[in-house]
C-alpha cells in the first residue's frame, strides 16, 4: 500500500506542476481509524496529504459530477466505472478528467472489525503479507484481511479500472470463481410470504437519513423524489411503506448504473444491506441485456436504447 | 416486493386498438378482482385522537 500512497502522490504532484489539471481528489488520513476522508488537492505541494489503504472505500465519482474545470482522480475498480456512467449520461466531460487509476485490492469493512473486537479501536494497520493488525486500549489483534474484506470487495470481478490515464500500478488478478448472485437466488427462491418478511427485516431500523441515496454517485438529481412535496410521491413517515417506497425507488433508479460500488451499505448508519436490491436488478441486467454498467464508454446503456430483440416476455 | 403476482400488469397498446384496450382492461380486471383486497403496501390513516 505504501507504494500505491507514494506513486499517487507522486502523479499528482506532477499533474499539477504542469497545470494538467486543476484539482486533484483523492483520500487523506481521517480523523477516526478507519475512516479516510475525501480530500480535493489544488497545490503541488499539498500532494504529500493524499494517501491509500484499505480505508478508502468512498466512491470518489460522486465529487466529480458536473465537473466543468480539468479534474484528477483517484479511481478504484468500481470508481472507474461510474466515471464511465458519468461520461456517457453527460454529467462529465471524458476530456475533463484524467484517471489515476489504482487496481483495487479490496477495502476493509470497518463494521466487520469493529464487531470482531471488543472497545474502541485506536489503530488499524495493514502489514504487507496480508494482515490487519488492529490495537486499542489494552489489546491487540490480528485478522487475515482476506476475512475483514466488506462484502461487495468479496465478489467484486472488475478491480481493475476501465478507463485510466496514469496507473498507479501493474493490474492485480480479476477474481473469476465467485458467485455474485447466490443471495439473490435464495430471495428469488422465496414465497411472496416469506419475501414481505425479509424485506419488512431488511428495513426495520431504517431512519430515513438518506445516506446510502447521499453517498451514491449515481444520485445526481437537483431534487431527489423523496424531497419532493409537490406532487408528494413518498411519505416522509417511519411507515413502513414509505419507506420500502424509498429503497425500492433508490434501487430502481440505480437499474443498469449500479457498479455495486458498496457505498450505499458503507454509509449506512444502521448497516442495512441495500445492495441485494441493486445486485437483483444488475442481476436482471445482465441475464436480459448482457450488459455490465459503467464497462465502455461507446456503449449505451440497455434502458435507454431500444433493440427490436430486447426481451418483453412481461408485457401482453 | 410483497405484491402478488397477477396484480401488477404490463401492456403495450397503440391509441389503434381500441379492441385491444378493452380485452386487456377486461382481463386486467378479473384477474385483480380474482385476487381480492389488496393487503399489502397500503398506508394506514393516522390515528388522530
Amino acid at each position: 500500500m505504501r507504494e500505491y500512497t507514494d506513486k499517487i502522490r507522486q502523479i499528482a504532484r506532477r499533474l499539477l506542476e504542469e497545470g494538467k489539471v486543476d484539482r486533484v481528489i483523492g483520500f487523506k488520513k481521517g480523523s477516526m481509524p478507519m475512516m479516510n476522508e475525501p480530500c480535493v488537492i489544488r497545490r503541488p505541494q499539498d500532494a504529500d496529504q493524499l494517501i491509500w489503504d484499505g480505508n478508502c472505500g468512498i466512491n470518489l465519482a460522486n465529487y466529480l459530477t458536473g465537473a466543468k474545470d480539468k479534474v484528477g482522480v483517484v479511481a478504484k475498480g468500481c470508481d472507474s466505472r461510474n466515471i464511465v456512467t458519468h461520461i456517457i449520461e453527460n454529467k462529465l466531460d471524458r476530456d475533463n478528467v484524467v484517471v489515476i487509476g489504482v487496481p483495487c485490492q479490496a477495502m476493509i469493512d470497518k463494521r466487520k472489525i469493529a464487531a470482531a473486537v471488543d472497545g474502541e479501536i485506536s489503530e488499524v494497520t495493514e502489514t504487507d503479507d496480508g494482515k490487519v493488525v488492529v490495537r486499542g486500549n489494552g489489546f491487540e489483534k490480528t485478522f487475515d484481511r482476506a476475512e475483514t474484506l466488506q462484502d461487495n470487495c468479496a465478489i467484486c470481478v472488475h478491480r481493475n479500472p476501465v478507463i485510466c490515464d496514469e496507473p498507479v500500478a501493474d493490474p492485480v488478478p480479476e477474481q473469476t470463481d465467485v458467485d455474485r448472485y447466490a443471495d439473490i437466488r435464495a430471495i428469488d427462491a422465496m414465497s411472496d410470504a416469506e419475501r414481505k418478511a425479509f424485506f419488512d427485516d431488511m428495513f426495520a431500523e431504517c431512519i430515513r437519513c438518506y445516506a446510502c441515496r447521499n453517498a451514491c454517485p449515481l444520485c445526481y438529481c437537483p431534487t431527489c423524489f423523496v424531497d419532493e412535496s409537490r406532487p408528494q410521491w413518498v411519505g416522509k413517515g417511519q411507515d413502513e411503506n414509505d419507506i420500502r417506497t424509498f429503497h425500492f425507488l433508490r434501487a430502481y433508479h440505480c437499474a443498469g448504473r449500479c457498479t455495486d460500488c458498496g457505498a450505499c451499505e458503507r454509509a449506512c448508519p444502521v448497516g442495512i444491506k441495500m445492495r441485494v436490491l441493486t445486485r437483483k436488478l444488475e442481476k436482471d441486467c445482465k441475464e436480459l441485456y448482457g450488459w455490465e454498467a459503467g464497462m465502455s464508454v461507446d456503449q449505451r446503456p440497455p434502458l435507454d436504447a431500444y433493440k427490436p430483440n430486447d426481451p418483453d416476455a412481461f408485457i401482453k | 416486493m410483497g405484491l402478488e403476482p397477477g396484480r401488477l400488469h404490463f401492456s403495450w397498446i397503440s391509441s389503434a386498438e381500441s379492441t385491444k384496450f378493452a380485452r386487456v382492461a377486461q382481463e386486467v380486471t378479473e384477474a385483480v378482482k380474482a385476487l381480492g383486497p389488496n393487503r399489502h403496501f397500503l398506508k394506514e390513516k393516522a390515528k388522530v385522537a
